[in-house]
This record gives C-alpha cells, sequence and structure tokens, in this order.
C-alpha cells in the first residue's frame, strides 16, 4: 500500500461516518444557517477579547474615539458583561484631535462606567520625547513615542486595537496576536506562526502583544455592525458643510493647523469622513450620506479604498505603514 | 420564543479559502483575476498597478502585482507567510489566505490551512500533476480542508485541449483517491485570460462544470463545523460580585461545536461533575440554544468547583478523552528543531501544559510520502509523535473534531510557537 494513504487511513480510521460524510440531521443544520457573517466575525473577536483577559496579567483597549474602537468597545460589552471590562481604555491624544471626536470619547467611556487613561503627545513634546519640525506638521507617526512611554508607564502587556487587515498590506499580514520587542517594534520576518484560533499570548517583561480582534473585518462590516447594534458614532462621519483645500489628490479640512497656501483656495463642500485621526493629514471625501443606511450604501459601492481616500501620511511612500509600524505604531 | 430567533441574521455566509501554488502556476495571476473580475479591486490600488506595470516596461495590467509584497520582503527577497486579503460579491464574502509557493512551504500552508473551508490547487496545464501537487493535497487532507479545487491553469498555452484536462484530473483522482479528499472540483482555465475564472470565456466551451468564482460563490459551508458534539471549553469565569448580581457565576467561552439547550444535562471535564445549564446568558439577552460557534455565558444548576480550562460536554452521545498521553501529527515551524530531552508547552483549547515529546514515530518525506525513522523534527517537518503532558487534557482526534484536536507548542525559554499538532484517533 502507498506509505501515504496508510498514512492517511490510519489518523482517520474510527471516524463515524455520519461525521465523516457531514450529515448533521437538517433540524441542527437550520440553527448554524441563521448564523450570518457579522455573527461569525462578532463571536470570533468575543473570544479573542476573553483570551486576552484570560492569559495577559495587565492589558488596555486603544479607544480613539473612531469608528473601528467604537466597534470594539461593543465586542467588549458582549464578551464582559455583566462584568466590568477587565482592562481600561487608553487614549494616545495626538492634540491635533478633532474636538467633537474628544467629546466623544469621553462621554462614551462615561456611559460605560469604564476607566479611561488619555496620554498626550504634548507632554511628550514637553518632555522633549517628540521633537517635530514644525507645529503643524502631521502628527500621526510620532503617536509611537507616547504611546510606548505608556506601555511602559503602566507595564501594559498587551494593547487591543481597532486595525484591519483590509486597510492596508502591511496590516494584511499582520497577526491577529502581534508580538512586540521591547522596543515596540514589529518584526514582519519573525511573526510567530498563527493557527486555527489558538493564540500564543506569552511574552516577556518589557515585551508587548498588539491585538486585533477584528482583524477580519472589512471597513463594510464595521458599518453594517454599527447599523445592526445602533451604536452612535460622532458626526463628523455623517456628510457636513466643510471648508477645505484640494490638495494632491485629496481634500484637506481647513483648522487652524492648515490653512490655505498660495495659490489654493478654500472651498465650502458637503464631506465626510471615512477615518478619523490627526486633523492635519485626515482628508474627509465629498459624501452626502447623512445616515448610516446611506454610508453603507456609500461604502458598497466606493471605488476608492479606506485609507487611499484619506491619509495623506500613508501616500507619502509605498511602504509607510509597514515603516511606522516597525517603529512601534500599532 | 427564544432570542435566538429575533436576532435579524443576514444570509450572506463568510467562506475562508486557500490558494496552494507557486509563482510560476499562476496563483498571483488568478487572484487578482478574481479580485478584478469580481470588481473588488479598488482604484486607487489599479491605478498603483498600471503605474509599476508601465514603470516595468510592460503593457496593460499585471494582475500579479496585486498581491506584491511588502518593502522588507522585496528588499531581502524572503516572503513573509501569510497575506489575508478580503473580497465579497453579493452572495457571498470571502477571505483569501494567501500562502508564498516555494520555501518553507509547509509551514506557510498548514497555517493557512488551519482556518479555511477550501484550497485551491494550482497545476499547471503544461507540466499536469507534480510532485508539488501532491504535496499540496497531502497537506490538505492532513489539515481536513472540507472542499478541493484542482484548477488546471494555463489552459491557453495548450490550445484549452480538452484531452489534456481530463488526463491530468485522472492523475489527481488517482492520487487523491486514498487521501479521502471527499468534495474534489476541477476546473480548466486560464487566469491570465480570465477563461473560467470569474467569466466563462469563449475558448472552453466543451467544459460543463461551474467556473471558479460560481463554485466559489455556492460550495456549501454549513456544514463544515461538527454539529454533533458539544464542546465549550471554559475561557473565564464572571463573577461580578455587585450587589444585584451577588450569586452570579457564569461560564464564558465559546461553542466549539455541536450545540447546547437550557435545562440540558452537562458533564465538567476533567473532574467529571454533572449539572445542568441554568441559563445561556448573552450580552443581548438571555436566550434557549446557543451552536457553534456562538461566543456565549452559561451558568449551570449547582456550585461547582470550575475554572479556565475545564470543559462543559453534554452528558449524553461522545464524551472527549481525558488523558495525559496521545499520539500526534506535528507539524514544525520553528528553526530551532525539536529537541525530545526538553519540556515544550502545549496550549489545546483554553488549556496550557507542559509536555515532553516521548517518542518519534516517523518523519513524512512530503516529496515521496515515505515513513522516515528520525531523531529529531526540523523545520517545516511533519511527523508522528507520541506526547506526554504534566497535567491532563481534554482533548477528540483531530479528524472528529478540529476545534478540540489542534494544539500548539510554545518554546517555554523564548515564548515563540514551534509546533502545530494535530490529535491522532487512539490505537486499538
Amino acid at each position: 500500500m502507498d506509505p501515504l494513504l496508510r498514512n492517511v487511513q490510519e489518523f482517520i480510521t474510527s471516524v463515524p461516518s455520519s461525521v465523516m460524510k457531514n450529515e448533521p440531521a437538517a433540524s441542527k443544520r437550520r440553527i448554524a444557517r441563521q448564523l450570518g457573517h457579522l455573527d461569525a466575525l462578532e463571536s470570533e473577536a468575543i473570544h479573542i477579547l476573553r483570551e486576552v483577559a484570560a492569559e495577559c496579567t495587565n492589558p488596555a483597549l486603544l479607544f480613539s474615539g473612531g469608528k473601528d474602537s467604537i466597534v470594539l468597545l461593543r465586542l467588549a460589552e458582549k464578551a464582559f458583561r455583566p462584568g466590568r471590562f477587565p482592562f481600561p481604555l487608553l487614549h494616545i491624544d495626538t492634540g491635533h484631535n478633532f474636538p467633537e471626536v474628544i467629546e466623544f470619547r469621553d462621554r462614551r467611556a462615561q456611559q460605560l462606567g469604564e476607566r479611561l487613561i488619555v496620554r498626550s503627545m504634548e507632554d511628550s513634546i514637553l518632555q522633549g520625547r517628540v521633537v517635530l519640525r514644525s507645529e503643524n506638521q502631521s502628527r500621526n507617526a510620532f503617536q509611537s513615542v507616547t504611546l510606548l512611554d505608556a506601555i511602559a508607564e503602566f507595564r501594559f502587556d498587551a494593547c487591543i486595537g481597532g486595525a484591519r487587515r483590509d486597510e492596508e498590506k502591511a496590516r494584511a499580514k499582520e497577526r491577529i496576536f502581534s508580538f512586540r520587542d521591547e522596543f515596540g517594534q514589529w518584526d514582519p520576518k519573525s511573526q510567530r506562526p498563527e493557527l486555527w484560533d489558538i493564540y500564543n499570548t506569552r511574552v516577556h517583561p518589557g515585551e508587548n502583544i498588539r491585538v486585533f480582534p477584528i482583524s477580519n473585518w472589512t471597513e463594510l462590516d464595521v458599518w453594517e455592525y454599527i447599523a445592526r447594534e445602533e451604536l452612535e458614532v460622532p458626526h463628523i462621519y455623517f456628510a457636513h458643510m466643510r471648508d477645505v483645500i484640494r490638495r494632491g489628490s485629496g481634500l484637506l479640512p481647513v483648522s487652524h493647523l492648515v490653512q490655505p497656501q498660495e495659490g489654493e483656495q478654500a472651498e465650502n463642500i458637503m464631506v465626510r469622513f471615512r477615518t478619523v485621526g490627526d486633523m492635519s493629514c485626515t482628508c474627509p471625501v465629498e459624501s452626502t450620506a447623512r445616515d448610516i443606511g446611506e454610508i453603507i450604501a456609500e461604502t458598497a459601492t466606493t471605488r476608492i479604498t479606506e485609507r487611499g481616500a484619506t491619509r495623506m501620511d500613508d501616500q507619502t511612500s509605498d511602504a509607510s505603514m509597514e515603516l511606522r509600524k516597525k517603529e512601534g505604531y500599532f | 420564543m427564544s432570542a435566538i430567533e429575533n436576532i435579524s441574521f443576514d444570509h450572506a455566509e463568510l467562506l475562508r479559502f486557500i490558494t496552494a501554488g507557486s509563482v510560476d502556476d499562476g496563483k498571483s495571476t488568478l487572484i487578482g483575476r478574481l479580485l478584478h473580475d469580481s470588481k473588488s479591486i479598488f482604484e486607487d490600488q489599479l491605478s498603483a498597478i498600471t503605474h509599476t506595470t508601465r514603470r516595468r516596461g510592460m503593457e496593460g495590467i499585471d494582475l500579479s502585482l496585486l498581491t506584491d509584497g511588502l518593502q522588507a520582503e522585496r528588499e531581502q527577497g524572503i516572503t513573509i507567510d501569510v497575506a489575508y486579503r478580503y473580497f465579497a460579491t453579493p452572495k457571498r464574502k470571502f477571505i483569501i489566505a494567501d500562502t508564498p509557493g516555494h520555501e518553507q512551504y509547509t509551514r506557510n500552508m498548514v497555517t493557512g490551512a488551519s482556518t479555511a473551508n477550501l484550497a485551491i490547487i494550482l497545476i499547471d496545464a503544461r507540466k499536469g500533476v507534480l510532485t508539488q501537487s501532491r504535496r499540496h493535497a497531502y497537506l490538505a487532507s492532513l489539515v481536513g480542508i472540507p472542499h478541493l479545487v484542482v484548477a488546471v491553469n494555463k489552459m491557453d498555452l495548450v490550445d484549452y485541449s480538452r484531452e489534456v484536462f481530463e488526463r491530468i484530473c485522472e492523475d489527481f483522482a488517482t492520487f487523491a483517491g486514498g487521501l479521502r479528499l471527499n468534495n474534489i472540483a476541477y476546473i480548466p482555465m486560464s487566469a491570465l485570460n480570465g477563461d473560467m475564472v470569474v467569466e466563462r470565456g469563449e475558448k472552453l466551451g466543451w467544459y460543463k462544470g461551474m467556473a471558479l468564482m460560481d463554485l466559489l460563490e455556492s460550495v456549501p459551508i454549513d456544514h463544515d463545523i461538527n454539529l454533533e458534539d458539544f464542546r465549550f471549553p471554559v475561557q473565564l469565569v464572571c463573577r461580578p460580585q455587585t450587589e444585584e448580581m451577588h450569586d452570579f457565576r457564569g461560564y464564558m467561552g465559546r461553542v466549539e461545536s455541536g450545540f447546547i439547550s437550557v435545562g440540558d444535562a452537562v458533564k465538567v471535564l476533567p473532574s467529571g461533575l454533572a449539572s445542568r445549564i441554568k441559563e445561556i446568558v448573552t450580552y443581548d439577552g438571555t436566550i434557549n440554544r446557543a451552536v457553534a460557534p456562538q461566543s456565549i455565558t452559561l451558568t449551570i444548576e449547582d456550585h461547582l468547583d470550575i475554572s479556565r480550562g475545564d470543559m462543559l460536554v453534554k452528558t449524553e452521545g461522545d464524551i472527549p478523552r481525558v488523558t495525559k498521553e496521545f499520539e500526534a501529527m506535528l507539524c514544525w515551524l520553528s528553526e530551532q528543531s525539536l529537541d525530545p530531552r526538553r519540556k515544550y508547552l502545549v496550549k489545546q483549547t483554553t488549556r496550557v501544559v507542559k509536555a515532553l515529546v516521548t517518542r518519534i514515530d516517523y518523519r513524512v518525506d512530503i516529496n515521496t510520502l515515505n515513513h522516515e525513522a528520525v531523531e529529531t523534527l526540523k523545520m517545516n517537518d511533519i511527523g508522528r509523535v507520541a506526547l506526554k503532558m504534566h497535567q491532563p487534557l481534554v482533548c477528540d482526534q483531530y479528524q472528529r473534531n478540529h476545534a478540540t484536536g489542534s494544539f500548539i507548542v510554545i518554546d517555554e525559554v523564548n515564548n515563540n510557537t514551534v509546533a502545530a499538532g494535530m490529535i491522532c484517533p487512539v490505537k486499538d
């Protein structure tokens, strides 16, 4: 007999025929049918959050007030209620955040009755830990310094974030449990293999793990989930009139950080944000979507990727995100 | 009425698949073609690859650039094991685990395959069934991927010959017959020209089966999960200890297989203590019945000592093994070879225990599929071993239950994941 056959047959002997032939009773099959893809994604994320809570000593959940971390908070409620969250919420405030998002962040944390820790880049700048070329420069990449300082201050061994693999090609290759060395660096070459849904959460003191429970969600999944769960999101996600400048291939919101340069003119048009981040580099898109249903319709038919449309800092080079991540970005 | 019926479910499903093959087989072109023809490529991505194609002095669009790697990979000529890609059609959502083809193939394919419902094995029509195709089929059967598609690509280079296609199918079927790969579909295609990927094209009129996309959209996946045996590894114990919930003690976890209803008799393993399900609690209210793969919180009628690592099962029906020893197929993933003198950690469901490899029965030569006697397992080796654990594990054989039959091996010193294991049935 072919050795391969012997090997395999040995391996699968004594399996009842009903299991091998995949023939569950019709009634049981119907139960599984009722679950849609959002339920599958939700259940996977809850499982991941509970693994973090059970195996990590001192985790934190990164909450920015953006849509992805809003979804994370609902998933944490689903994972841990009626108990409290087994971790605090952590926000790295660049000082360049949209005021309505900061207001929303504080209100949401209070509603949940969970602890919110804010560490601000202003402090890192005052302490001389972050040195910027100019006041108006994008602060996105420098968040890493403040984040790593916060991780050291509170001795967090795991940080839960709302990053998704569909966002960017460096993200596409990252694990759900992503190991970082003591400098917070991601080494794409030496990632731990991640099989089935058995997660290796072990770290040495000083190292930590970034955990991405919604790795497998797409932008559309996030909006469909927000609709299903009737979650509140900051108003800037909906279409509104705003002064913007056309620069490069994108729109930039006029603010105290961004003013028209020579030859540019501010226009007042109907826009919304697809992501909320650093005000100096997060671009709104032209849109008339005024509610979640309209956002879903728009997301389902958009022809531009989320980051391609909205993040100037991702366009500086083919590998911007990869480079930021290697330096500790989440 | 149970709350489960109140949840509004959408009927779109999620299919996870893996593509097995090397760049030479046209794998990147196939993935690019699937994304392009299903209109899943965004304009900014398309303009970026159009630009790169031109810069490299070529015409049109090189679809393989869509799966181009990271800077680290380009600079160092390495490939990072698995990249995940997402696309959707009106009928289904898809997750592709895209694994690079050449070196470290075993490690990469096993990793990608561990969560896949379906594998596409690419065969170059000019070359036919190669050792590599046998290897892919073996790994697919080892990891127990329920569905297999044999994509006979580059049909344009063999004049779309029906004869060539049928000969390859026969070769593959002869070989695969012994692998118990039940659901195999064969599709002739040209990923380059787009024949039989999303569109049927005009050159393969003699082929009456489904085009690849039609198959991906319709292959039944709802019974890939074991719905017979209820398995509930406890992840966390919830004790809010607030005034109104003073006595609440909930066991949090995910139904890994089977289903559970309020009132069902259950047993806690490894202790063997028995009780009944009192409530199934979710954030959205209590429900009467839960099914794999739902994450839920269970309460039971009695006060028992239950903690993380314990497993709840139904008293009736098949019961998992509680054992300190088992045999397993081990896929070694680490550059540091297996050292039989050393203790490792085994993580299986929610348990982590110390373990020793007490015996290596053989290594499988994945090119010839012969068994070889070896002293150790090196990176990318697959072998059958015996393990002895410090504490008992609650487990099933892998082929019956992937969730309770799989485990990872962790090196205690550097904390790396060094192996993936699949538990073998007990020998008589």
